[in-house]
């Protein structure tokens, strides 16, 4: 017998149109596409966003191989680079790094605050059909001569369409979470008790409800003046200038500040022990969400220093250090606290641990990358420094998307990655990254110039460095095809999980695996910032 | 092993809508901030002449043949005046229980909505310039496009507000607290908009 979910308090309405096959499909399909339970909406913007990842992991290789041979166009077409570039990154920002980490948050988040559903699922379910669409349109547009640069008018319209419909269902989505967090806390959880995920996705989902909306407006101004003027914003060829600083550093911290909660979360799991630096934690989670005043105000602070005078280079270097840096020093507090914490426990094997730890390494070595190459001195604006750090980010992202995956799977499908698979394509997904990142790193200071496949040239082993790159992309590609498929064959026949295979410490935890539709049967009451601590023998020390 | 946690209280009312609502105000603003803050980089950019008597920097911004419906837009901001006064009143009443008045406020509020929507229709008609003409003319489309599909999401609100407190939802604070912010919110962009775009240019 099948049955659809008609809601997210659990009734249930047998199907009695078809018994066959294709009606049960059928069923399902709609039972999916009209869901309103937070962790199939979840599950669904985490799986869309893992197959983008594989198929913007190899834009990113072809792009790659094209640059090998800097002298010609061997595989992709001279006017099409432009749209190339931008599929790329449309493809990590909008595609990877927003979805993925909102996806968990949306799957995670009602479970850890002790909620039995998400607030307004209907509008995270809205939101998530809105962004798929969006996203489908503007790929679509793209391909059809469209996006940035596209030379087809109608194209172009739709890609800005597009983009700004996606942009509307992730708001939709993070407003959901923002309001579950604020509003749906089990009794005795104070915002100081949350989870460090759903803080970290409070913090990052109010940055992108300042930010958005930005690119929004950016967006209602370049259609319109596209489609019916194009005199103000340049035509096709300033869509990039204009909606640019959505698809680069700082604006992509903001996608990714929900992976610092994610290691600190997994992290004071492996130490086995409470978080006595909690408050630390929290305002490092925060810190990074500062993000949002270069997006919100679209302005990238360098510093020149061609001024002589020390108060000129002081006021330079103020803006330029709360604009970049703290971001940055809000991940330098999360890592060295989490490794404090593990440090001064007694830890054990979480396999999520590695690629978390890993993921959130590579996004700090972007944050560095950037602070560096808004250094004016380094000369490395509109070179290919800005793509590695780019690289580093998006890649880092999608790292701690996996760590997420592998953390919460048990709870969201009610099986459990096998250990070695999550730490082998854990290694292979971070040394992808780095080979990605690392070579456009070094081609930025031999000045190899940035969003061109061809006619460069500078000193230095240009092949390799290009060579390497595009690799290093394609074993990502590869990394989370594996992983994609290990994932498959691990939550529908895998081993089956205990209700709390890490002996953790939040809520979630305390219910059955897979979580039922309604999440908790009776409201669970909270008297610390680790509940499961406080009923588990020796406060859960092992 | 399942650890069962001590079942709570029922929890405190969540006034989830309320908060939902800020979130998304607060959405609403920072895209009216941004469109703004467009449009003045703009207008402080656009090149400047000499008036023909020699004696003004003039700014080549303003199309010459621009007919601004200023007493549209004047009487524009006064009904959102009239309108905050509206949806406070029906936050009021449905404190105190009183729900013929707040069906009273809410139909008013949705009359003076539809009359702030009709000066809206207005402000494109009287508006003696076409949307390809330059950069002012193009920009100006936009953004007042822009707040007028959030007058109208206003406008869907209220209407949904008026029909729940017809079936019996009058004293659902929550929610007519909700709409009042959500228009207080409408009522401080056109505010903004109007001093940039119509009154300033």
């Amino acid at each position: 017998m099948t049955t659809i979910e008609t809601h997210a308090s659990g009734t249930q309405v047998h199907a009695t149109s078809s018994d066959s096959a294709l009606g049960a499909f059928l069923v399902g399909v709609a039972a999916w596409a009209t869901t309103t339970d937070h962790k199939r909406i979840g599950r669904l913007f985490i799986g869309c966003a893992l197959l983008i990842a594989i198929a913007a992991a190899a834009l990113g290789a072809v792009v790659g191989v094209e640059r090998i041979t800097a002298t010609g166009y061997s595989i992709l077409d001279k006017d099409s680079v432009t749209q190339i570039f931008s599929l790329y990154r449309i493809g990590i920002s909008f595609g990877v790094m927003l979805p993925l980490l909102l996806g968990v948050a949306i799957a995670v988040v009602p479970l850890q605050v002790g909620a039995k559903t998400i607030a307004f699922a209907r509008s995270a379910m809205f939101g998530f059909w809105m962004w798929l669409a969006g996203l489908g349109l503007a790929v679509g547009s793209t391909i059809a001569n469209g996006g940035p640069g596209g030379g087809n008018a109608k194209m172009v319209d739709l890609f800005l369409l597009g983009i700004g419909i996606a942009v509307i269902g992730a708001l939709a989505a993070a407003v959901s979470v923002v309001t579950t967090v604020l509003t749906s806390r089990a009794p005795g959880m104070s915002l100081l008790r949350v989870p460090m995920t759903s803080w970290s996705a409070l913090t990052g989902g109010v940055a992108l409800v300042l930010t958005l909306p930005v690119l929004l407006g950016t967006l209602v101004y370049l259609y319109v003046d596209h489609h019916y003027a194009r005199v103000v914003f340049g035509g096709n060829k300033g869509i990039s200038d204009w909606m640019g600083w959505s698809l680069t550093q700082p604006q992509t911290y903001v996608y990714v500040a929900m992976g610092a909660g994610v290691l600190a979360e997994i992290a004071a799991v492996v130490s086995g022990k409470r978080q006595v630096l909690r408050p630390v934690l929290l305002t490092g989670i925060a810190i990074v969400s500062v993000a949002a005043l270069g997006g919100a105000t679209q302005i990238q602070h360098a510093v020149t220093w061609t001024n002589t005078s020390a108060s000129d280079k002081v006021k330079e270097l103020v803006p330029f250090l709360i604009f970049n840096a703290l971001p940055l020093l809000g991940v330098l507090v999360v890592l060295g606290v989490s490794l404090l914490g593990i440090a001064q426990g007694k830890p054990r094997l979480v396999p999520a641990m590695a690629p978390a730890l890993l993921g959130l390494g590579m996004i700090l070595t972007g944050m560095v990358g950037h602070l560096v190459s808004l250094f004016g001195p380094a000369q490395l604006v509109g070179t290919v420094f800005e793509e590695g750090e780019f690289i580093y980010v998006g890649y880092g992202a999608l790292l701690i998307g996996l760590a997420a995956i592998s953390y919460w799977g048990p709870k969201l499908w009610g099986r459990v990655l096998p250990s070695s698979a999550v730490l082998g394509i854990s290694g292979l997904a971070f040394l992808g990254t780095v080979l990605a990142a690392l070579p456009m790193y070094i081609a930025g200071f031999a000045n190899q110039p940035a969003g061109v496949a061809n006619d460069f040239s500078y000193s230095g082993p240009q092949e390799l460095w290009n060579t390497a790159s595009a690799a290093g992309h394609a074993l990502v590609a590869v990394a989370v095809l594996l992983f994609v498929l290990t994932a498959l064959r691990a939550f529908t026949s895998g081993e089956a999980a205990g209700d709390d295979p890490w002996d953790a410490q939040s809520l979630e935890w305390s219910v059955a695996s897979p979580a039922p539709s309604n999440n908790f049967v009776s409201t669970p009451t909270v008297a610390s910032a680790e509940p499961l601590l406080d009923i588990k023998p020796a406060g859960g020390q092992k | 092993m399942t650890y069962a946690l001590p079942a709570g209280p029922r929890p405190a009312p969540r006034r989830q809508l309320m908060v939902s609502t800020g979130v998304a105000v607060a959405a609403g603003a920072m895209l009216i901030g941004g469109m703004l803050s467009v449009w003045l980089r703009f207008r402080a950019a656009a090149p400047t002449r000499l008036s023909s008597d020699g004696l003004y920097q003039i700014k080549d911004w303003l199309p010459a043949d621009l007919a601004m419906p200023e007493v549209v837009t004047n009487v524009g901001i006064l009904s959102f005046v009239v309108m905050c006064i509206m949806v406070q009143w029906a936050a009021y009443a449905a404190r105190r229980g009183d729900s013929k008045h707040v069906v009273a406020a809410l139909g008013l509020t949705l009359l003076f909505g539809i009359a702030i929507l009709n000066a809206q229709a207005a402000i494109f008609v009287q508006f003696n310039v076409g949307v390809a003409s330059g950069a002012y003319e193009s920009m100006f489309y936009a953004i007042v496009g822009t707040l007028t599909v959030l007058i109208v999401s206003g406008l869907v609100f209220t209407v949904a507000s008026l029909f729940k407190s017809i079936g019996g939802r009058a004293t659902n604070t929550d929610l007519l607290n909700a709409h009042a912010l959500y228009w207080y919110f409408l009522a401080a962009a056109y505010a903004a908009v109007w001093f940039v775009v119509f009154v300033q240019k």
